[in-house]
């Protein structure tokens, strides 16, 4: 399932894969192999390149919030035109967030290990560890802090596991107040649609990337206080499920 | 208006006005954009821009609002003016550069901005296809964005891309001409 989605990804989308993954030890198998520097590219005389940038300058760098929802909402309008249905745009939504999530994990596991004393590693619910996580308590912990800090500056709202005996397989992820959605205002006849299935996508690259093979899909869940609160509903895989078993025989955290 | 005191109210609002997000999600959102229209078409490049420019110009027409209710400065006394406003103020309180006005023609009529930095473009570099470097513009959504912005307070101005570091280029340089000023025209009669 992973594989065709990687083919289909183009170098273009932001390659936050550059050298530092080659001192990455833990690589993992899928990645496609990184691009050689100067292999037919032409680059500026004054190395203005992406890998001579540390990966580290931006960040903690600031945009404006309004012009991520004014290119957010043109990404939406542009999906919107080429689609059928709300699944249909939610899953074109989703498939745009993916790559960024392959790529996201390699930034967040260097930011990780190449900071010592940095946020990633005095939250709360981070245990973050330099190593991909083995357990999918551990990578959801990861994405719960340390991703979504990355994009949103501040930890998602909750984790939770299904406690059907049916779907022990099902994982949520709550956040109270989507920033994605602050700006998009749903027509009433699409009221099931929710654009956070970008960051499903993300989420779900991310998983991919660390080798747990899951979908995500976003649900509304609103509360009176929280309009826009957003579930994001993680189901792994049988692969996953049964990995997990053995490693918890093995006892392996 | 002089440069100076342009970039100064930039500054200003930036630091006091400005509701603010990682900028890596700025970039990235971008480039999951640029992404999937160089995949819907089928990496025709000059397509590609064209499409950014529309989305750009979309964007801007709506932007124009946004910033002069958050810059609350008024009408430009001229096209200098204007190139200063746009550069220390708009690029400034929106994307948190101030990309450099310089190369004005004799007439005043047009000029570039050199981007020191461009948000939009970290992280990227473009598909070693032969054709990429040659023909896609990365950032072309920003041409858009002055197109737009600037029709909806009555300036026509054409705008594009004259160089980029990631085509191999020393600079990224956009040049942007005055077309016309649009008069006021009366609206047309409603039935």
């Amino acid at each position: 399932m992973a594989a065709p989605r990687h083919s289909a990804m183009l170098s273009i989308s932001n390659a936050a894969t550059p050298q530092s993954t080659s001192s990455d030890r833990t690589q993992a198998p899928q990645q496609p192999q990184s691009p050689a520097p100067t292999q037919g590219l032409r680059v500026p005389s004054n190395r203005k390149t992406i890998y001579d940038r540390h990966l580290n300058r931006s960040r903690n760098a600031e945009s404006s919030r309004a012009s991520f929802a004014y290119l957010f909402a043109e990404m939406v309008t542009y999906a919107q035109r080429r689609v059928t249905g709300i699944q249909d745009l939610e899953k074109r939504l989703n498939e745009q967030g993916y790559p960024l999530g392959l790529r996201l994990l390699d930034l967040l596991f260097y930011r990780a290990t190449s900071t010592s004393s940095s946020a990633l590693s005095s939250s709360s619910t981070s245990s973050s560890p330099p190593n991909r996580p083995l357990r999918i308590l551990t990578l959801l912990h990861l994405i719960h802090g340390p991703l979504w800090r990355l994009l949103f500056q501040r930890s998602a709202d909750a984790l939770e596991h299904s406690v059907s005996p049916d779907t022990p397989n099902e994982y949520m992820i709550t956040d109270n107040d989507p920033l994605v959605n602050t700006y998009i205002s749903v027509p009433r006849e699409m009221s099931m649609l929710n654009c956070a299935a970008f960051v499903a996508g993300i989420i779900e690259g991310v998983c991919d990337g660390c080798g747990f093979e899951a979908k995500v899909s976003t649900h509304n869940q609103p509360t009176e206080m929280w309009p826009s609160r957003t579930v994001f509903l993680v189901k792994f895989g049988d692969s996953v499920m049964e990995r997990e078993k053995v490693l918890e025989r093995a006892g392996i955290k | 208006m002089s440069a100076t005191k342009a970039s100064r109210i930039g500054e200003e609002i930036w630091k006091t006005r400005i509701d603010k997000v990682n900028a890596e999600l700025v970039t990235l959102t971008y480039g999951t954009i640029v992404a999937q229209l160089c995949q819907d078409y089928d990496s025709n490049y000059q397509d590609v821009n064209k499409q950014l420019d529309k989305m750009g110009y979309n964007i801007g027409m709506r932007l124009i609002e946004d910033f002069l209710a958050k810059s609350g400065v008024g009408r430009c006394a001229n096209f200098r003016e204007t190139a200063d406003m746009i550069a220390k103020v708009g690029f400034k309180i929106f994307l948190n550069v101030a990309p450099t006005v310089t190369n004005w023609s004799s007439d005043n009529n047009q000029f570039s901005l050199i981007f020191d930095e461009n948000p939009l473009a970290d992280f990227v570099e473009l598909p070693d296809d032969g054709r990429a470097q040659d023909e896609l513009w990365f950032s072309n959504i920003l041409c858009g964005v002055l197109r737009g912005s600037l029709e909806m307070v009555q300036m026509q101005i054409e705008a594009h891309f004259v160089s980029d570091v990631l085509r191999g280029d020393d600079t990224t340089e956009m040049r942007v001409s005055l077309v016309r000023y649009i008069e006021d025209e009366m609206p047309p009669e409603e039935e």
